[in-house]
């Protein structure tokens, strides 16, 4: 018990005090300079943009994935089920020159996607893409193990009743499976708020254009603004915490949704 | 017995089309970037392959990260296995808030947990005076990169075993300690075999975090080549100097790690799926 | 409507699980579908109700064709054996549910589902209910408001699968009565799939016992019961005493007793000879050529059980009789008796198999 709180502390406690301790060294003037001037807002409306249409694309590609995965058979089946973890335990920096080289002007999709006059590398469409692969695992993770207890009788029910093969999914699954796909959601966007390693490669970090939040942290730091890299964490580290409240509550309301089932 | 049912996209062609539209995605989307790794690595041939691997500037790279692993894995064991039973054998005051704590590394920015101990221990850090006074270096040096590493890994393995440990209840302790068995006993005995499984599976994913780790570790690192780079940041200056074949065949390694980690995690499920299976058959 | 089966058949992988079944259903029937389980007639109910395809064979409804009608467009109502209610929504819209999936063009009004919802809760006799979730009722309530939901679409037949399995026995006869109530007040032909054969015996007008993906046999509870058409028939439909026999020239001499068999067949050939408990006859008066002795006796119930111990068989038989029988006969454990079998079937080895 004690071991725990002191390794809590030593860990996490006075490190994220000594964030806030150095934010406030500035003034508060000097605080809202910071945190709001232009290429700040510019980072963090990039970060949290891509961030929110990436989770976005994850909620409906990863109840797919996770739908195909639970109610059909398939060859490799339980190799592209454990491959969905690829992006937990695959290092970001490995995904960011990967991604970087693929959609790169002379990678496999880049050189397709250049031909149809789209560019990927070096613009917001290139972080997207990047935080769209980190945070796959998180919806189809979440909706899964939902899906598999899923009775296939209510489907049954539901047709029988007249229902449409649409209408049995809007009406009966969807909202079977909603408090785990939103979990699924909040969690992917909380993690692609914040990524690094997987975004800088392919992202091209121009200022204002495609420069996300994390990064101007570092250069903050690269620059000795100390002060400056703490402003700008204390606003994301805020905005994380939102988050994770939101997810918290969300779980406690996916409890309640269960704990209703039996 | 009970047949897939046949009311929801069950023709064959809804069928087939979420299928190919499933395995489209996790193609472009997983496999692809996966591919993209090895044949890069492999694009120079076999020689310019292994003489990226065994040059000295990626040897001390794997050396370090191979150390720091060493270092933050069994620290952070011990960490949840003692998290976690605190949280799922007694009822205490703010527990609810440690268990939001303990997930805290997982919703912060990697960035966030690098930039947090610059600000504590370097040199314009709260501590950096002390630290310059008494010549202890944390930040840019191995120190730093271990504190980075073990905040960015230390929830797996208590993620893992609070809800196991909690599903399992206090019977089989309360039990061994009316038999006599003393604490240790108890927790070597009847403790630990009830968790082995969870807990490699905890460790597993808190290696593979501990070596891959990359936001967190270059903002402390400072990125002295040969002496603070592990493979992550040695795989970024090699991309960031043009130099990719070795970029990628460093990735290599790092995308094999991810690979074994990732069939000894399937392993893991599967043979938990059988034992659900086999205790359900039994029932 | 009238149901019509021509020679339906079902295969899971090398499973048969139906394997050509014929069976006609008339307007108004309520019919049990009995067997145990791996028989196929789960299956057989979900293949009527358009939830499961034929592989083979035909399924008319009213002599038409429906084997190209999926299951939304069939209009049947199917009480699934767990109830598959809709947790998330309440009761009323539970039962509102098919209303509402109708297309535009035959949906009703809101306040035409309101009052058409409220009625049939009414006749399940749960509209205090409509605004609860399934979670909050018990299980017969749930199963009651399963069929209300059914009964929303206005089916042509109801088809229900294991409807009284789980709930326990008391709550069981209630429904059990009150569902055969409803049925002769609504008039619709109705099926549905049970293990239990009291269940069958008591509440159906025919039953079908299946087994092995096939009819056994087709009648009357009574029927079944008292003439059951082959071995299977007889030992899953109450308690019977097979004994091994020889028949030679289709002559059997069971005790001391002739019985003759239906067949052609000349010759010796093994065979077992079934015997309802309550059709033994026990006789105390001539101990002459007793070659049976009382072993056991249960009298707990109106029923009294008595076992008999046969020379010459190995396993020991059962009799049933009243309670005023067993006293009039003053039977003792041990008292040689005479058995005087009324009613027995013999079936050649190789059928009962």
């Amino acid at each position: 018990m004690g071991f725990t709180l002191l390794y809590l502390s030593v860990i996490v406690l006075l490190p994220l005090a000594g964030l806030v301790i150095k934010a406030s060294d500035a003034t508060w003037p000097q605080f809202v300079a910071a945190a709001v001037a232009p290429r700040a807002l510019a980072a963090y409306r990039l970060s949290f943009g891509s961030a929110l249409f990436a989770a976005a694309v994850n909620l409906v590609a990863g109840v797919l994935v996770a739908w195909v995965l639970v109610r059909y058979r398939f060859p490799f089946k339980r190799v592209i089920d454990g491959l969905v973890d690829l992006p937990f335990a695959l290092p970001t920096a490995v995904a960011g020159i990967a991604l970087a080289t693929l959609y790169g002007p002379k990678g496999w999709i880049g050189q397709v996607l250049g031909v149809l006059g789209i560019k990927v590398a070096f613009t917001a469409t290139g972080v997207t893409l990047a935080l769209i692969f980190v945070g796959l695992p998180f919806v189809v993770r979440t909706v899964q193990p939902v899906l598999q207890d899923l009775d296939p009788e209510l489907e049954d029910a539901a047709a029988s009743l007249g229902a449409t093969p649409i209408q049995t999914f809007t009406r009966v699954i969807a909202p079977a499976i909603m408090p785990a796909a939103l979990t699924g959601f909040a969690l992917a966007f909380a993690r692609a708020v914040g990524e690094y390693g997987s975004v800088i490669f392919i992202a091209g970090n121009i200022p204002m254009k495609s420069e996300i939040a994390p990064l101007l942290i570092v250069i903050k730091l690269e620059q000795y603004d100390y002060t400056g890299a703490a402003v700008v964490g204390v606003v994301m580290l805020s905005a994380s915490f939102l988050i994770l409240l939101g997810i918290n509550l969300l779980q406690r309301w996916a409890r309640i949704r269960q704990g209703e089932k039996s | 017995m009970k047949a897939p049912s046949r009311s929801i996209a069950a023709s064959p062609t809804a069928r087939f089309a979420l299928i190919a539209s499933a395995l489209t995605f996790i193609g472009i989307f997983l496999l692809l970037p996966l591919v993209t790794v090895f044949v890069e690595a492999l694009s120079g041939g076999v020689s310019k392959y292994m003489a990226a691997i065994v040059e000295p500037d990626a040897l001390a790279a794997l050396r370090l990260t191979l150390l720091i692993a060493v270092i933050s894995v069994p620290l952070n064991m011990v960490f949840g296995v003692t998290a976690s039973w605190a949280i799922s054998k007694f009822d205490f005051w703010g527990k609810s808030l440690l268990i939001t704590m303990i997930d805290l590394p997982f919703s912060v920015s990697p960035v966030i947990s690098g930039l947090i101990y610059v600000l504590l221990f370097g040199a314009q850090g709260l501590l950096g005076p002390y630290l310059a006074e008494h010549d202890i270096q944390i930040v840019f040096a191995v120190p730093g990169i271990v504190l980075a590493t073990i905040f960015v890994t230390f929830p797996f393995v208590a993620r893992e075993l609070i809800p196991l440990m909690q599903e399992q209840g206090t019977e089989s302790e309360e039990a061994a300690r009316s038999l006599g068995a003393s604490g240790w006993q108890m927790f070597t005995r009847v403790t630990l075999p009830n968790i082995k499984w969870g807990l490699l599976y905890g460790v597993l994913l808190c290696n593979a975090r501990a070596m891959g780790e990359f936001g967190a570790v270059s903002v402390v690192s400072g990125h002295i080549r040969g002496l603070t780079t592990t493979m992550p940041l040695h795989v970024e200056i090699l991309y960031n100097e043009y130099n990719f074949v070795a970029a990628f065949a460093v990735a290599s390694l790092l995308a094999f790690l991810a690979l074994i980690t990732l069939l000894l995690q399937s392993v893991l499920e599967w043979r938990d799926a059988a034992m659900t299976t086999a205790a359900g058959a039994s029932l | 409507m009238t149901i019509e089966l021509r020679n339906v058949a079902k295969r899971f992988g090398s499973f048969a699980a139906v394997n050509g079944v014929s069976l006609h259903v008339e307007r108004g029937e309520l019919v049990a579908l009995l067997g145990p389980s791996g028989s196929g007639k789960t299956t057989l109910l979900r293949i009527i109700a358009g939830l499961e395809y034929a592989d083979a064979g035909e399924v008319l409804f009213d002599g038409e064709d429906a084997g190209d009608r999926d299951v939304a467009r069939r209009r049947v109502g199917f009480v699934f054996q767990h109830y598959a209610l809709f947790r998330h929504m309440t009761v009323f819209e539970n039962v509102a549910f098919g209303l509402r999936v109708m297309g535009r063009a035959k949906r009703p009004a809101d306040d035409v589902i309101r009052e058409k919802v409220t009625a049939l809760l009414r006749l399940v006799q749960l509209e205090p209910m409509a605004g609860r979730y399934p979670s909050q009722l018990s299980g017969g309530q749930r199963q009651r408001i399963a069929l209300a939901r059914a009964l929303a679409i206005e089916p042509r037949m109801l088809l229900l699968d294991e409807p009284f399995g789980a709930l326990d026995a008391k709550v069981r006869k209630e429904l059990r009565r009150w569902l055969r109530g409803l049925h002769d007040e609504m008039g619709f032909t109705s099926l549905f799939v049970t293990h239990d054969q009291e269940e069958a015996l008591e509440l159906a007008d025919r039953v079908v016992v299946m087994n092995q993906g096939r009819i056994e046999q087709v009648g009357t509870p009574q029927e079944v019961y008292d003439r059951p058409a082959t071995p299977f028939v007889y030992e899953f439909l109450g308690n019977v005493n097979r004994i091994a026999c020889t028949i030679i020239d289709g002559q059997v001499d069971l005790w001391g007793h002739q019985f003759s068999v239906e067949t052609a067949e000349r010759g010796r050939r093994e065979g077992y000879a079934y015997l309802r408990p309550h059709d033994i006859e026990i006789l105390t008066t001539s101990g002459a050529s007793s070659r049976a002795h009382v072993k056991h006796i249960s009298a707990t119930g109106p029923v009294a059980r008595v076992e008999l111990a046969i020379e010459g068989v190995a396993t020991p038989i059962e009799a049933e009789l009243s309670r005023q029988q067993l006293d009039a006969l003053g039977l003792r454990l041990g008292q040689p008796v005479l058995v005087q079998p009324r009613n027995v079937r013999i079936f050649p080895v190789d059928a009962a198999a």
